[in-house]
């Protein structure tokens, strides 16, 4: 199983390190074509704006779109949470416009504000460390997403059907559970397509 | 809850990976930049080339500037402290400022002792131009490692040799047996465990990007092959003739820095990079990688 890692600018390598811990193989993403080589797709933490104007540049925001809509999965940590949303707080646009949810960037403060804690998720046995830098977290959710986690009544991992969201960054601790949920998304959905 | 960990810390760092992050004088500068896709500004009174004109001390810019700049974007803001100056520091943490560059570019405050940077929320990046002085500044505290190169020249070759160093005696550390590690601990002058963990890791423990001469999109690109993590680019954009464009090629650059047909279309019709200065030129109390051992 192959799983991709948007690589136009974020902590790929992590990424790549976490999803490789649960068997599957992580291939960094930088042109449109190499995601016929993968199941699953994962966009990084990192900067929103970068991101989402690399995508546009290179045509990844179609060629994304095109690739959840044949069912395959996506995970998106910060960065790649802010990037799937389909509505931005504060009426900046959104970019893929995929997920019924409405973000806030920046929501706990600036890097001074930056925290980790231990967090239960839904469907991960016990709590996970969750590591936030500067980051988003999800106002509103339509009604076909599925809270995963709330933390002090705000919404911080959700997920919609092949769509997976975390404000916090998995990627950046040895637990790799989170990836695991993910890469059993993955196996579930080439699963569901033979 | 726990704030300014060291996983918080380097974690920020980690997220400007494959990233440009751009020196800017003025809210309207840190908005071409952010718009450009800059993954952070850095907010200054004078740009290196500007410091190296006007002579004098150097200092941290103006508050106002880092207010000002903080207001106007989204993404984050960084300010310079002067080497060793613990005040500075700490007024532009309280201001809000997301990441700390202790700096050469600057005079320094201190010529023996840099910043305790343990006792800081907010990380901070530093200067290096070898492992010795990389591993110092992680000892101190430093979540982000930068080279030095020569501020404020256009000119990449000290960039391109303290990059290449590092790495060389990085590849040296790891090959080196167990025993052999203390010894090079004496010799580079460093902590044991610090220089295990890069024995280890056949890397730094934190993000090393590339700095000082960076003046054009293909030598941000070959900083990136030489093994940068991302680039901070200072004088070289906004002394060039169309800032804009040419923020924009530097960074695409470097996210497609194997990619040389884009480097190439990038490049074109940018204009005038900033002029440069031949370092061999400059005198030793010119020369601002000196500063900070």
């Amino acid at each position: 199983m192959r799983i991709g890692v948007l690589a136009l600018q974020g902590a790929v390598t992590e990424h790549i390190v976490s999803i490789e811990k649960t068997g599957a193989q992580g291939l960094p993403i930088k042109r449109v074509e190499q995601l016929e080589e993968v199941e699953g797709l994962i966009i990084p933490g990192g900067e929103s704006t970068t991101i989402g104007k690399l995508m546009r540049k290179y045509g990844f925001i179609e060629a994304i779109r095109e690739f959840a809509g044949q069912g395959k999965p996506i995970f998106g940590t910060c960065a790649g949470m802010i990037v799937l949303a389909k509505h931005i707080a504060g009426g900046e646009p959104g970019h893929l416009e995929l997920m019924d949810i409405t973000v806030a960037r920046n929501a706990f403060g600036r890097q001074r504000e930056s925290f980790e804690c231990d967090l239960e998720v839904k469907g991960i046995a016990e709590p996970v460390r969750a590591v936030f830098i500067r980051a988003p977290l999800i106002n509103e959710v339509g009604p076909d997403v599925d809270v995963l986690t709330i933390y002090k009544d705000e919404i911080v991992t959700a997920r919609q059907g092949n769509l997976l969201v975390s404000s916090f960054h998995p990627e950046l601790t040895d637990d790799y559970r989170l990836h695991q949920y993910f890469a059993d998304m993955v196996e579930d959905s080439i699963a569901a397509n033979q | 809850m726990e704030t300014g960990t060291s996983r918080v810390k380097r974690g920020m760092a980690e997220m400007q990976k494959g990233g440009v992050i751009m020196d800017v004088m003025n809210a309207e500068q840190a908005k071409i930049a952010e718009a450009a896709g800059a993954v952070a500004v850095m907010a200054l009174e004078r740009v290196p080339s500007d410091i190296r004109a006007a002579g004098g001390v150097a200092r941290m810019a103006d508050p106002t500037i880092v207010e000002e700049v903080i207001k106007v974007v989204s993404i984050p803001v960084m300010a310079k402290a002067r080497i060793g100056h613990y005040v500075e520091a700490k007024v532009l943490e309280s201001l809000g400022v997301d990441y700390l560059d202790e700096s050469e570019v600057l005079t320094p405050a201190d010529e023996v002792f840099h910043i305790n940077k343990h006792e800081f929320t907010v990380p901070f990046v530093c200067g290096a131009k070898d492992l010795g002085e990389a591993l110092r500044r992680i000892n101190e505290g430093a979540s982000m490692i930068r080279t030095k190169g020569e501020p404020g020249t256009g000119n990449i070759v000290e960039a391109v040799r303290h990059m290449r160093y590092i790495n060389s005696q990085i590849r040296k550390v790891t090959n080196l047996s167990l025993d052999e590690l203390y010894n090079e601990a004496k010799i580079l002058g460093v902590s044991y465990e610090l220089l295990l963990e890069v024995h280890q890791l056949g890397k730094l423990p934190v993000v090393n990007f590339a700095a000082g001469g960076v003046a054009t999109p293909a030598d941000a690109a070959l900083m990136m092959h030489l093994g940068a993590d991302g680039v901070f680019v200072g004088s070289g954009i906004f002394k060039s003739d169309n800032p804009e464009k040419f923020a924009r090629a530097i960074v695409e650059a470097t996210t497609h820095f194997t990619d040389y047909k884009l480097i190439a279309e990038v490049s074109k019709n940018l204009g005038a990079p900033m002029k440069g200065i031949d370092i061999a030129t400059l005198t030793p109390a010119e020369r601002m990688s000196e500063r900070g051992r």
